[in-house]
């Protein structure tokens, strides 16, 4: 069957380019302004340029930066804000955290930069309990006898921070520009006249104009490489906002679990930082998410541990049914069931700790394209109920990173569209399953 | 039978055609035109055409003769007339040359791997670092510059001056191929003269099937080469099924290249090649077969050599080497190529994804 969508595809090229015919000539010519530049060298032209300096931009220079079979490269990352650079982790928890997997903990280790986050601050945790506010469903996460980590949550900023100073060591390497907004790119055709330009052209607000071979689009959800390649995307709005904020528990506690109910407003969080701080991620809807950032601490506190403590929201049925269900999974796994434990009580809020900001979805229907590859938010932007988010980023850096190289050992043109297809598809698949 | 009713019918077709062999035009009558005509090699391959055309396929594979003649020179005008006309589609990845774009995938590996493990280890970014590489038939750089970028210094030589023009407009937007890659419009033998010894590995992929003269082609490459130099020549095979797969399925069918671009009976067999390159001063190393899945449009290894093969030839250093004359173990009967090619073993720095023995 695949030989036979092989073949017919082969047909439709073969018409296709008879059709076409006439056209390969006068296609291939790209603007007057190329043709004027062709035949002479650019020592300008860089291998890759990244475009976004965050958790997952950052961890891309630094892959490509270290691997060996990309010695000699010339790499760039251009970054909007200022540099990140953090000596020891501020006294006040910052807002925006995430839940690093261990396979992203192995990728940062690889690059040394696990080091520097485990030194800062980091917490990790050994098991995470997700329930239900309208009945008695349940499900955990953890390993046996809890003693391995199942995943750390740690600060954005203390991530970025720790990737930043392993870009120092690469400074042969890698050339980074802090402060630098791109204003347009200029893609190059597939199917070029042999004259013209090749590489993708990248213009600065301060008017430099500079080229590359792969462009790689770390620029967040809102990216405007995915834009300006014309990458169709698909996005919604899930009506939803997450509020976040640190909280300070009433008493100090081992804090190893992170807690998840869900509401019928939708889910809560709370991720552990230390042992008397944790996270909070509640995500509901725009009107609520507003009342509860106008509210004062005390009310917004009480309002956190009636969501996670409250069973007003229980209905009879459902708990009926739960029941049993649990009766008959008790009949054939005996050991299928695990104990419900309570989540810490808060006492109270980090000051102007308080933020909200809307969710949504979004998935570009192409991760790569000639000579552009997107990865991290601007690729998938996904719910942060599961926590995935930065994971999935830092994967889509494993995988481009392994196929840059292995590319690199082979002689190829880094951007060329057909090698990196097929990776492009593992990635791709990854992500469709956790949206 | 046959043999009457087509010649027969071959007298009328050259009656009615416009055809004229090159050598022979405008001298004298129609049949003396006729009687040096029918001697001419073109007059073979016209027919073979024309006669393929009418799926006369089992007469013209008894018909036909090997078409190769000693001659001085490796060119043959009619396949140098042919890539001309092709010369602004090499850098299509999706035009008539994308066969051979993802046949990268599989020799430039196969290239690196072997030289790796002939010379000493290299900065691992750039691995071929030091080597000086010759590509015959370099067309318009598609092997050339994957080598280059590992480090080579390669020089790409061609009969068609559009083919090197490309090739070098193509390589001159890329800074890190300026120092590493050239190109020179000439034949193998106009080189042979200047460049004794000079070289340590000449590449010949998708070439022997092109040329007129093979022995003088191989000579030349032996010339070239420094002693215990590297020759590697990825060809086709002259079989039954190559004929099917690479003129009636690849030419006529599914157009994955142009029609006309390969002469069947130009194809060489692993047995004659290795005869004439043991012949030549070489000894053989290595010989893989190749499989183009046209599905997906990407290349494979595999074990028979019965299409698409890849060869690798180590040109002998001066003194003798005994073991290598073993009569009685004999490797070169025709049965050992077509059921699997030789163990092919790669060291490299430890790096590589694949590991390959056969």
């Amino acid at each position: 069957m695949l030989a036979a969508a092989g073949v017919w595809r082969r047909c439709i090229n073969i018409t296709i380019r008879s059709l076409n015919g006439a056209k390969v000539v006068t296609r291939g010519f790209v603007s007057s302004e190329n043709a004027e530049e062709s035949g002479k060298a650019d020592s300008d032209v860089y291998d890759i340029i990244i475009s976004g300096g965050g958790m997952v931009g950052t961890a891309m220079a630094c892959s490509v930066g270290f691997d060996p079979n990309l010695q000699g490269s010339k790499i760039l990352l251009l970054e909007a804000g200022s540099k990140k650079e953090m000596d020891k982790a501020p006294d006040v928890y910052s807002t925006r955290v995430s839940s690093i997997s261990p396979g992203s903990a192995t990728l940062l280790s690889g690059l040394g930069a696990w080091d520097h986050i485990v030194n800062l601050r980091c917490k990790p945790y050994q098991k995470m309990q997700v329930w239900d506010a309208c009945s008695d469903a349940l499900i955990t996460f953890d390993k046996e006898n809890l003693q391995d980590e199942m995943a750390y949550v740690v600060e954005n900023d203390v991530i970025v921070a720790a990737l930043t100073k392993q870009l120092h060591a690469l400074s042969d390497q890698v050339e980074v520009q802090y402060r630098t907004k791109v204003v347009k790119y200029t893609w190059p055709r597939p199917y070029h006249a042999v004259t013209s330009i090749p590489w993708v052209k990248v213009t600065l607000a301060d008017g430099r104009t500079l080229k590359t071979k792969l462009l790689i689009g770390a620029d967040g959800s809102n990216s405007m490489v995915r834009r300006e390649a014309g990458i169709p995307t698909v996005k919604w709005n899930y009506d939803q906002s997450a509020v976040v904020a640190v909280l300070h528990l009433s008493e100090p506690t081992e804090n190893n679990v992170a807690w998840q109910r869900f509401l019928p407003t939708g889910p809560i969080a709370m991720l552990p930082l230390s042992d008397r701080e944790s996270s909070l991620v509640w995500s509901t809807s725009h009107q609520h998410a507003e009342e509860l950032l106008q509210m004062d601490e005390e009310s917004f506190v009480d309002a956190i541990n009636s969501a996670f403590w409250s069973n007003e929201n229980q209905s009879e049925l459902v708990e009926a049914a739960g029941s049993l269900f649990r009766a008959a999974l008790s009949f054939l796994m005996p050991d299928g069931t695990s104990t419900r434990q309570l989540p810490p009580s808060v006492a109270g809020v980090g000051p102007k700790s308080r933020v909200m900001f809307p969710l949504g979805m979004g998935h570009a229907s192409e991760y790569i394209r000639h000579r552009v590859a997107l990865i991290g938010d601007a690729a998938h932007r996904v719910h942060p109920l599961a926590g995935q988010g930065a994971n999935l980023g830092f994967g889509d850096v494993s995988c481009l990173a392994r196929v840059l190289s292995q590319a690199a050992f082979n002689g190829k043109d880094l951007g060329r569209c057909t090698m990196m297809n097929s990776q492009a598809g593992k990635i791709l698949l990854s992500s469709l399953l956790l949206l | 039978m046959y043999c009457n009713t087509f010649g027969r019918f071959a007298c009328r077709v050259f009656r009615e055609s416009r055809f004229q062999c090159p050598m022979n035009k405008g001298q004298g009558t129609m049949s003396k035109r006729l009687a040096t005509w029918t001697s001419c090699k073109h007059y073979k391959q016209f027919l073979e055409r024309h006669l393929s055309n009418l799926k006369f396929m089992g007469v013209a594979t008894r018909l036909v003769q090997h078409v190769r003649t000693v001659s001085h020179s490796t060119l043959d005008p009619a396949e140098v007339r042919k890539f001309q006309a092709m010369a602004n589609k090499w850098w299509d990845l999706q035009g008539d040359f994308a066969a051979l774009h993802s046949l990268n995938d599989l020799r430039v590996p196969f290239i690196r791997d072997n030289l790796l493990n002939v010379h000493s280890v290299h900065p691992i970014s750039k691995p071929l670092a030091g080597l000086r590489i010759l590509d015959v038939g370099c067309g318009g750089g598609l092997l050339t510059e994957p080598l280059g970028r590992l480090g080579a210094v390669v020089l790409g030589i061609d009969p068609v001056e559009d083919n090197v023009r490309i090739a070098e407009l193509h390589a001159s937007h890329d800074p890190v191929l300026q120092d590493h890659v050239q190109y020179r419009a000439c034949t193998l033998e106009e080189l042979a003269d200047e460049e004794e010894e000079h070289f340590d590995a000449v590449l010949a992929s998708e070439v022997l099937e092109h040329l007129a003269d093979l022995d003088t082609f191989i000579h030349c490459c032996h010339c070239v080469l420094k002693p215990g130099g590297s020759l590697f020549i990825t060809t086709i095979n002259r079989t039954q099924l190559s004929y099917v797969s690479s003129i009636v399925l690849a030419e006529w069918l599914l157009r994955i290249v142009p029609g006309g671009t390969h002469d069947w009976d130009k194809f060489i067999t692993p047995v004659e090649l290795e005869r004439l390159l043991e012949s030549s001063g070489f000894c053989v190393e290595s010989l893989r077969g190749m499989f183009y899945n046209p599905a997906c449009g990407a290349w494979s290894w595999q074990k028979s050599t019965a299409v698409n093969y890849a060869l690798h030839a180590l040109k002998q250093r001066a003194e003798p080497q005994q073991d290598h004359i073993q009569p009685e173990s004999d490797g070169l009967d025709a049965s050992a190529h077509t059921d699997g090619p030789h163990q092919y073993n790669i060291r490299t720095a430890g790096r590589d994804t694949h590991t390959h023995t056969t």
